[in-house]
């Protein structure tokens, strides 16, 4: 029987959490303060994931990028997948709240949408790399 | 063929640029780097000094005074602050009592004006939060304040609209005596002309001996400046000058010309031309003489803080000379009072040239002003309306701490700006208790935009100091467990 | 909206950030007509638009939303709220009794008048000059917040091998978007002895990637002239004394700044509203009242908080009592000082009223397990834990002042075991 520590990331109360391992399964979770700590433990334990936030090019917007995240949490070991999948996209504006910019990203089969909406102006000013 | 080139574009140079500009002649100013003033210049105290604290015998005593009563009106011509806030020189002993008499004497006898010896409860009355073990103080009403930087500016502006070819980024790789003249080489072209006047300040004896007229030698002296939160301006109002050591006027408090405090500066002897360096214990020397004179002001307070090197000569004087070699004259070793001295320094020279049988024919037409940067913080409401009224870029704030608008920046920019530090040394922008931490992208998208760069090619002050890199010359991470 | 401006407003709210945008929705809730947001970017959100992360609304919405998502939420909500909105304008300056001198670039140079104005302008972040960092001045040097504005907004890297000095939840941030942007982040660097961000960040932008955090050290020197070469790093004594016997060399190009944020009180100072120095913005009472009377604050620009959703709660209450003064409602004035004692490094709001439920929020000084949280006799409270970078928050109901008959009371942490 084993013990092993975690920090639950689900909200910013950070609980640290205790669990009492043998034989590969977890018999006990405590130190969580809600329900959210023993579902994160859980997965944390069998099968760490990570929502994934990044950018999309979009130069014909208000901003050159365009803020993305995955719809659902990928498996953390295709965090650097998912990220290099997107580094060359470019979308073009108008851009709306929750539009998809990819499906499957990376074949975890999870969307990337974009998480706010750009309008299609440019600032007049807002110069940057060719 | 040139006539004359001066080499340095610090505060010396930039005045004898202006002063040289009357004549006709055909005049270059080659700096090194990317603007005017961005060497010691930049990182002055901004002291326009009283005119009675160098001894009579040397060339800092000679040209302190007529320095000074030179800058009001420079200010009004070139559109730059100035304020005569006055000095009090401060004495915690009693043997330092006779100092504070025989300074007196030594302004008196050069005809420096109103100097007065105050006793505390004139001390008290006028500066309040000094510390009450102050003595007396000597009293120098003629003692003010500017920006070097922002002088060096206005200087070269009219300058260059009075006939200068200035030549920034031109470092001077070598210089060839000819018969009648000398060529100078850069890494971008090669200059010809008959006189040089070396005003090179830090580096004045490597180009005096590209032609063996290195009859001196310069070392560094550092000094720390650390600049405070607006919410201790007005804690003094007079420059506060502690009794001076042998090496410095010692640790100063500057009511800046723009309000802000500044505490320092050190002075210490080091062999790096380059180390601009701050430290732990320039910080704590500045501040444990500081607070002694006044002791409210607090550590805490620091917005930001920087050295600069003084250029010193081995006889801690000017030299302004005639070097051994013809045609080719030293003004170098400008060390305090330099920035007080510069204007008279550049007749002096020119008075040189003169005499060793230049001709200086004057222009008919020589235009003293220049325009000046708007300064849109400083404008009335009604002021402001009109401003605005005629353009739009001035209702759009690019740096809040400092309340610098668009049509501000772009002034700067237009007038050779081509930097961040360009940028702030001349309006301001980025210069308050931030730091750049709101502007810095705003100025950024501005000089791209007027210069037709991207982002990634604006400086901070120069070639190498690029602030952001682009994003495509990076491989986005590589798999990790 | 171009001519259509008016001239007088029952609240002006100047700051479109999150404060700005919840402060608005509560005067409109209140009653309010005329409610008009200003701000200086050309659009809202504030800084919630470059946190392109995710963590934000799981206390307000209940789910886990990006920082953009949680502002687009609150920016749709105002623009079918009624509420006007200048974007890309400044306010100069503000008189006493409630004229505003605003710029703006599409309306000119303008006076407002306000019944009722709340102050929302947030918060900057602190510099190198804060600390004092020893070194040269080379370009590569800035804080985290404008790194991270260049990555998520302009989209230029701030360098290719960076160093973060400071663990706040900001600094932290940046190293994993770093690191996803393809740059090496070779450590982050942290005078305390302890992470002055939230836990769960260590885990997911720290230890997810391998990314070292150093605690009780500090960069003792920058090198390099032009740009950032390397730093010397330092340990740190109990006093936060750098120890340079034992200190080493980091090879970089970037040293990001994560060391903490400062109310933006420009306006306020000019006001000369009374400040708290503990927390670095105004005192409020308990409703969020100014020593101004019809001036609020709320937000960061009151005192700086971790999470999002507290600033929406806070800033909905003050939009609601800044509302009720314009519409002539005034509450009972406060009658019960509330100030900090043991363990407390700062409380707001500075007072109490006993006619209603309280929402106070406050710091502690130094981290302690199992401590109880006391104010005055009235009430208590045990927390297992409580550390200087979570900000607690208290609702009392009113009935804890009853049969109170003292001018003031204390709030202190006591009876835990230090950290």
């Amino acid at each position: 029987m084993i013990k092993k520590n975690l920090t639950c990331i689900s909200c910013p109360m950070s609980c640290q959490l205790e669990l009492t391992i043998d034989n590969g399964e977890i018999l006990q979770i405590t130190g969580n303060g809600c329900k959210n700590g023993e579902t994160y433990a859980r997965q944390e334990f069998t099968n760490p994931q990570r929502v994934v936030t990044t950018t999309v090019a979009c130069h014909s917007g208000l901003w050159p990028r365009l803020p993305v995240k995955t719809v659902a949490a990928v498996p953390k070991d295709k965090v650097a997948h998912v990220v290099r999948a997107l580094h060359g996209v470019e979308v073009e504006a108008p851009v709306q709240l929750g539009q998809v910019i990819m499906e499957n990203v990376a074949k975890t089969g999870v969307a990337v949408i974009a998480t706010r909406s750009l309008p299609q102006t440019r600032l007049n000013n807002s110069c940057e790399n060719p | 063929m040139y006539d004359v080139i001066i080499i340095g574009g610090g505060i010396v140079g930039c005045a004898l640029a202006r002063e040289l500009s009357r004549y006709n002649l055909r005049l270059a100013l080659l700096e090194k780097e990317v603007e005017v003033g961005f060497g010691t210049s930049k990182t002055n105290s901004g002291i326009i000094h009283a005119g009675h604290h160098s001894p009579p015998d040397t060339l800092k005593g000679q040209f302190e005074w007529s320095g000074n009563q030179q800058w009001a009106d420079l200010a009004q011509e070139l559109k730059f602050g100035f304020k005569q806030i006055g000095e009090l020189l401060i004495a915690h002993k009693h043997e330092d009592l006779q100092y504070l008499e025989d300074l007196k004497k030594q302004g008196d006898a050069r005809g420096v004006t109103g100097l007065e010896i105050w006793g505390q409860k004139r001390i008290r009355k006028e500066e309040p939060n000094l510390s009450h073990t102050i003595l007396k103080a000597l009293h120098a009403p003629t003692a003010a304040v500017i920006n070097p930087y922002e002088a060096c500016f206005g200087l070269i502006e009219c300058a260059r609209q009075n006939g200068l070819e200035l030549f920034c980024n031109h470092p001077v790789l070598s210089i060839k005596k000819g018969k009648n003249n000398f060529s100078l080489e850069t890494p971008q072209k090669n200059f010809t002309t008959r006189i040089i006047l070396n005003a090179a300040g830090l580096f004045a004896d490597c180009i005096a001996a590209m032609v063996e007229a290195n009859n001196f030698s310069i070392s560094p002296r550092k000094g720390e400046e650390y600049l405070l939160d607006r919410r201790l301006q007005g804690i003094v109002t007079h420059l506060i000058f502690p009794p001076p050591s042998t090496t410095s006027k010692g640790v100063l408090i500057i009511p800046t010309v723009d309000g802000p405090i500044m505490v320092g500066p050190t002075a210490e002897d080091i062999d790096n031309r380059e180390d601009l360096s701050t430290s732990y214990s320039g910080a704590d020397k500045v501040f444990a003489a500081v607070l002694k004179s006044c002791p409210s002001i607090s550590e805490r307070d620091t917005i930001t803080e920087f050295a600069g090197l003084r250029a010193v000569s081995e006889n801690n004087d000017f030299i302004i000379e005639l070097s051994p070699v013809i045609n080719f004259y030293n003004i170098v070793g400008i060390q305090s009072p330099g920035l007080t001295a510069a204007p008279a320094i550049a007749i002096y020279v020119t008075e040189i040239l003169r005499d060793n049988g230049l001709s200086l024919v004057r222009k008919q037409i020589w235009k003293a002003n220049i325009d000046g940067p708007p300064h849109f913080a400083a404008m009335s409401p009604e002021e402001r309306e009109a401003a605005i009224g005629e353009d739009p870029a001035y209702s759009r704030i690019v740096c809040r701490c400092e309340l610098v608008t668009e049509a501000e920046v772009l002034y700067a920019i237009k007038h050779g700006a081509r930097t961040l530090d360009g940028v702030k040394f001349r309006v301001r922008a980025g210069m308050g208790r931030c730091q750049g931490g709101f502007c810095t992208t705003r100025i950024m998208d501005l000089l791209a935009q007027e210069s037709g760069v991207p982002l990634t090619e604006i400086t901070k002050r120069g070639s190498g100091s690029e602030i952001c890199i682009p994003r495509h010359d990076i491989i986005p991470i590589e798999d990790h467990r | 909206m171009k001519n259509q401006l008016q001239k007088n407003y029952a609240v002006v709210i100047i700051g479109g950030g999150p404060a700005g945008l919840a402060a608005a929705l509560g005067a409109r809730e209140a009653g309010a007509e005329h409610v008009l947001i200003i701000d200086r970017e050309v659009e809202t959100g504030g800084i919630l638009n470059q946190c392109i992360h995710s963590g934000f609304g799981l206390h307000y919405f209940k789910e886990e939303l990006t920082g953009p998502e949680y502002a687009e939420r609150f920016s749709q909500q105002v623009l079918s709220s009624k509420i006007e909105l200048l974007t890309d304008s400044y306010v100069l300056n503000i008189t006493p009794d409630l004229k505003l001198e605003v710029i703006s670039r599409n309306h000119g140079y303008l006076n407002l008048q306000a019944k009722a104005v709340v102050l929302a302008m947030g918060c900057r972040e602190r510099t190198r000059g804060a600390i004092r960092t020893p070194g040269f001045r080379p370009a590569g040097v800035m804080t985290a917040g404008l790194a991270q504005k260049m990555v998520n907004m302009k989209g230029v890297l701030p360098g290719r091998r960076v160093a973060i000095l400071g663990s706040g939840d900001i600094g932290m941030i940046m190293a994993r978007r770093l690191v996803l942007e393809g740059c090496q982040v070779v450590g982050v660097f942290e005078l305390h002895p302890y992470s002055s961000g939230l836990s769960r960040n260590k885990v997911q932008c720290l230890d997810d990637f391998d990314i070292p955090l150093h605690l009780s050290t500090t960069v003792a020197f920058i090198h390099g002239r032009k740009r950032v070469e390397h730093l010397t790093i330092a340990p740190v004594t109990t006093q936060y004394v750098p120890n340079l016997n034992q200190s080493w060399d980091v090879k970089c190009d970037t040293l990001l700044f994560s060391i903490g944020l400062i109310p933006e009180n420009e306006l306020s100072a000019r006001l000369r509203i009374k400040m708290d120095p503990s927390t670095g913005g105004p005192q409020v009472n308990s409703t969020m009242e100014t020593s101004l009377p019809g001036v609020f604050a709320c937000g960061n620009v009151l005192h700086v908080h971790d999470i999002v959703d507290f600033v929406s709660e806070e800033s909905l209450r003050a939009g609601r009592f800044a509302a009720e003064l314009a519409l002539g409602m005034r509450r009972p004035g406060d009658n019960i000082a509330l100030y900090p004692g043991e363990n407390i490094a700062s409380c707001v709001p500075h007072s109490l009223s006993s006619d209603r439920e309280q929402i106070i929020y406050l710091r502690v000084k130094q981290p302690v397990k199992n401590a109880t949280l006391s104010i005055g006799d009235r009430y208590e409270k045990k927390f297992k834990r409580l550390i200087p970078s979570e900000m607690v928050k208290l609702t009392l109901p009113p009935k804890i002042l009853d049969h109170f008959f003292g001018e003031r009371l204390r709030i202190e942490v006591s009876s835990g075991e230090a950290e």
